[in-house]
């Protein structure tokens, strides 16, 4: 093997979002992002809220309004293509939101919701129950679970349901949205193993979107820091989520409490430390 | 006895009742058929339909034809109502009067969706230029003055009763269009909708299967409510004259009925009755529809119908459950809350209940913090709302002791236990933006309670808010206290609930989940600053969490919950040391915090590559 390929090229990308009103100048939500994403590889894109982190995301999936740069899929621009060429690449790309309570329609049978993208491309009836039934296989769900309404599921479950939607046509790429946030701490243990298991057997990649440097570190290959709409450092999942040089991400670190109170107590001091450092540093 | 229960399997096992109880189309026509009133109005309608349909059936007589020897003839004989003024049969009237009422009112309807529906759909959908454009077109048309235009384009064009109602039709369209859009601009940011798009379904496709099911019940609303509308304004119009002079109409009769007021009053009594009735028949019809379409008011109303029933039967069963541990036997002289084997019930709709605290056993003495951990549906925030006597009144709460400061929380009147919250229990909610009222600068929610239960004086109260603003950590407390809560961001939100928690010095803090909305920056420095308010006031710190970070960073002592019980008890160096419980050990082993990180894809030197490139774009 020599290597993964580039699958994924986001180069010096910008997002603006046009504000409400007269002549004022539009939100900048992403400013000059440039990430690679290789074949079958997980990058992690870590973050808090309003870092812009969603948007890149969103972006690739063609849902958030690319204004400069390109992101490139195999070689090929997309973030300049028109509806119909977005539909024909959404057999590449897929996505997993966070919550799995509203990104299911509560009116549609799960059954329903697993063949919809399947029947509008053109596979038959018979074909696609039998691909539903493979994949809530694939994601341990009952094969009865097809019947019922999503709200008979807990979190957990419905979010393997999400996750069966995207696998359906067997894309190249799903982008993670925080996928794993609403959840319980048992469930969010098995659903991050399910989500490595599948990328072990069908070496899909992710772009794996969170807020949570020890979900980021347990599933990403490489993780990007994003802070105000831009990437502060990337590489490796063990150096910055261990090791980091920038001190965003280090504060950041600092800030996620261990779950030991003696180790946690020496971090909070560190913490502390490195506040005043940067306090006095910057006055 | 089913019990809520957080389990993979269990969840599954569990009989899908709730989807029994709210299946979409067969369910929405029975709890329509069990409405009185709708059925009722139903039946009314259904009358006044086949009469209008089978009019020739139900008289032999022309409805407009005039024979002025039989003028204002008395009921019976060929006129089973009489006549009017000019001697036309008002039975006759009657019955095919209805057909153009309904007919006309049918024009309205079809007319107001055919521009509203598309329109509101497209606009909701689309959003951008077509959006401005029909709202500005909407809005203009909704400033015209209805009844104005009406008589303009009569005038202009004729009398004519349909052609009237058509261009009604066209004026009352933008509160459809109104309606539809802001349903459907509400759907179109449901995540399942953006999931479709991704799915590389079609617009057209995500309309019909995502959209249109959600506009259903709105449009079937307000189409019920504008037929009612429409008779009326048909029938103001046919009484000024304006109606089609071949067509018997209510509206015209009741215009006949006006000349002859004094020789013949009866005369307003069957179009004015037969208006009425209809009119009322559509909206409380309309009123039924909302009513059984609204899953959730009509559930609740079952449930608590059903529940007064079963009232005993939930004390018996929480008294034979079994008991947690007792901690009555060694209650410290410094506790702040004593809880012991306290039960949390809900009625369920088929009669037995569901059990979220099976026996919940803790004390909290003063100066500690105790961290309440669990998953979803552990009981732990049940627990913690029944000691704040917060909990939706169908829950039946039990406890052999529950006292709060050595007072008995139990037999506190409502009065008693509001003047406690106050004063002597403060709270932090999880969600800080939604526990701040939009529509009240913050200085006056955080000096209305210091008035009331500490009676300072206005300025006394607002010296002290800002003071607490300022210990909270807020920078510009003056500011932050003059603001309204959209202009402070969330993690300044939750200090200043913490400002208004203990700002009428209270013994015990309960904190449910004070972090989790927030990033973990913020977390950090909000629960240093939990910590250090509590040091400072010796409070007791009772702290609800499903995050052992947050247990391990701040707790003195840890009781783990799950499934309505505490599984383990212990002071917190020692639970992470050497957790004594199965699922203890469980949620320990699944946290992610000391996991190794997944190694590179790539070879060791494409990734130190990577890392330059990001430092080269740095500079």
């Amino acid at each position: 093997m020599n290597g993964p390929q580039q699958l994924v090229e986001i180069d010096q990308v910008v997002v603006d979002y046009p504000v409400k009103g007269w002549r004022r100048p539009p939100f900048r939500a992403l400013s000059d992002i440039s990430l690679n994403i290789g074949a079958g590889e997980t990058v992690g894109l870590v973050g808090e809220s309003g870092s812009g982190k969603t948007t890149l995301g969103r972006a690739i999936l063609g849902l958030a309004p690319v204004t400069g740069g390109e992101i490139r899929f195999e070689g090929r621009v997309i973030s300049t293509l028109g509806r119909r060429d977005r539909q024909a690449l959404s057999r590449d790309i897929q996505v997993v939101f966070q919550d799995p309570y509203t990104s299911l329609n509560p009116a549609m049978t799960v059954n329903d919701i697993l063949t919809e993208p399947l029947l509008v491309t053109g596979t038959t009836r018979k074909d696609a129950d039998r691909r539903v039934r493979d994949l809530l296989d694939e994601v341990h769900l009952p094969t009865d679970a097809g019947r019922r309404l999503p709200r008979e599921f807990s979190g957990g479950q419905r979010q393997r349901i999400a996750i069966a939607r995207a696998l359906s046509r067997d894309p190249k790429l799903i982008v993670c949205d925080e996928p794993v946030s609403a959840l319980d701490l048992s469930t969010q243990a098995t659903v991050l193993d399910l989500f490595i298991e599948i990328q072990n057997r069908t070496g899909v990649a992710y772009l794996f979107v969170t807020h949570d440097l020890s979900v980021v570190r347990h599933i990403s290959h490489r993780v990007a820091v994003m802070h105000r709409g831009s990437i502060v450092e990337q590489g490796d999942a063990a150096t910055v989520t261990s090791t980091p040089s920038e001190s965003y991400t280090q504060r950041l670190l600092l800030a996620a409490p261990v779950p030991d109170p003696i180790r946690q107590a020496v971090r909070r001091e560190e913490r502390r430390a490195f506040a005043a450092g940067t306090a006095s540093a910057v006055g | 006895m089913s019990t809520v229960n957080g389990g993979l399997a269990a969840n599954l096992a569990t009989p899908p009742l709730a989807a029994t109880a709210q299946a979409p189309r067969p369910g929405f026509l029975r709890r329509l058929l069990r409405d009185p009133l709708a059925v009722i109005s139903l039946a009314w309608l259904t009358v006044v339909l086949l009469a209008s349909v089978f009019a020739p059936l139900l008289t032999s007589q022309d409805p407009i034809a005039s024979k002025i020897t039989d003028a204002l003839a008395p009921m019976g004989g060929d006129h089973p109502l009489g006549t009017n003024g000019i001697g036309t049969d008002v039975w006759a009237q009657l019955v095919y009067g209805g057909r153009t009422s309904l007919i006309g009112s049918l024009i309205v309807v079809v007319v107001a969706l055919l521009v509203g529906l598309p329109a509101g759909i497209m606009a909701g959908y689309y959003r951008g230029w077509f959006d401005s454009a029909a709202n500005w077109v909407a809005s203009l048309i909704m400033a015209l003055p209805a009844i104005i235009v009406l008589l303009v384009v009569l005038a202009e064009l004729g009398r004519s009763t349909y052609l009237a109602m058509a261009v009604f039709g066209l004026l009352i369209g933008p509160g459809v269009f109104r309606l539809i859009r802001a349903s459907v601009v509400s759907v179109r940011e449901e995540l399942y909708v953006d999931a479709a798009r991704v799915s590389g379904l079609g617009d057209a496709r995500i309309m019909r299967r995502h959209i249109l099911p959600v506009v259903v019940a709105p449009t079937i609303i307000q189409v019920s409510q504008l037929l009612g509308i429409a008779i009326v304004i048909q029938a103001g119009l046919e009484f000024l004259g304006l109606g089609s002079a071949n067509q018997a109409s209510w509206g015209g009769m009741l215009s006949d009925a006006f000349q002859n007021i004094y020789s013949a009053p009866s005369l307003l009594l069957w179009p004015g009755l037969i208006i009425v009735l209809t009119v009322t028949a559509f909206c409380l019809l309309g009123n039924s529809f909302r009513d059984a379409l609204g899953v959730g008011g009509a559930a609740a109303h079952a449930r608590s119908k059903k529940f007064a029933g079963i009232k005993d039967s939930v004390v018996a069963a929480i008294d034979t459950a079994p008991t947690g541990t007792s901690t009555t036997a060694k209650v410290p002289d410094d506790a702040v809350l004593v809880i012991d084997d306290l039960k949390v019930a809900y009625p369920l709709p088929d009669g037995t209940e569901s059990v979220v605290v099976k026996g919940v056993s803790l004390t909290l003495r003063r100066g500690e913090i105790l961290g309440l951990v669990g998953e979803s549906g552990s009981g732990k925030s049940q627990t913690a709302f029944s000691v704040l006597g917060l909990l939706p009144p169908q829950a039946r709460t039990t406890a052999t002791t529950m006292t709060f400061d050595g007072q008995d929380l139990r037999e506190l009147s409502k009065k008693a236990m509001n003047q406690l919250r106050g004063q002597g229990i403060g709270y932090i909610p999880q969600e800080p933006m939604s526990n701040l009222d939009p529509s009240f600068r913050i200085g006056s929610q955080l000096t209305e309670p210091m008035r009331h239960h500490l009676g300072m004086s206005a300025a006394a109260a607002k010296t002290a808010a800002v003071g607490l603003l300022a210990r909270v950590g807020i920078q510009d407390p003056e500011r932050v206290f003059a603001a309204y809560p959209h202009e402070i961001s969330g993690g300044m939100a939750q200090r200043v609930l913490i400002a208004g928690a203990v700002s009428c010095n209270p013994d015990l803090l309960i904190a449910d989940e004070p972090t989790t909305a927030l990033d973990v920056t913020v977390q950090a420095e909000v629960l240093d600053l939990i910590r250090e308010l509590q040091a400072e006031r010796q409070m007791g710190v009772l702290l609800v969490t499903h995050y052992f970070g947050v247990v391990a960073d701040i707790c003195d002592t840890v009781a783990v919950m799950q499934n309505g019980r505490i599984v383990e008890t212990a002071p917190a160096k020692q639970l992470f040391a050497a957790p004594q419980h199965e699922y203890t050990r469980m949620l320990l082993a699944s946290t992610l915090e000391d996991g190794a990180a997944r190694p590179a894809l790539v070879s060791g030197s494409e990734s130190t590559s990577q890392a330059v490139t990001s430092e080269g774009a740095k500079q």
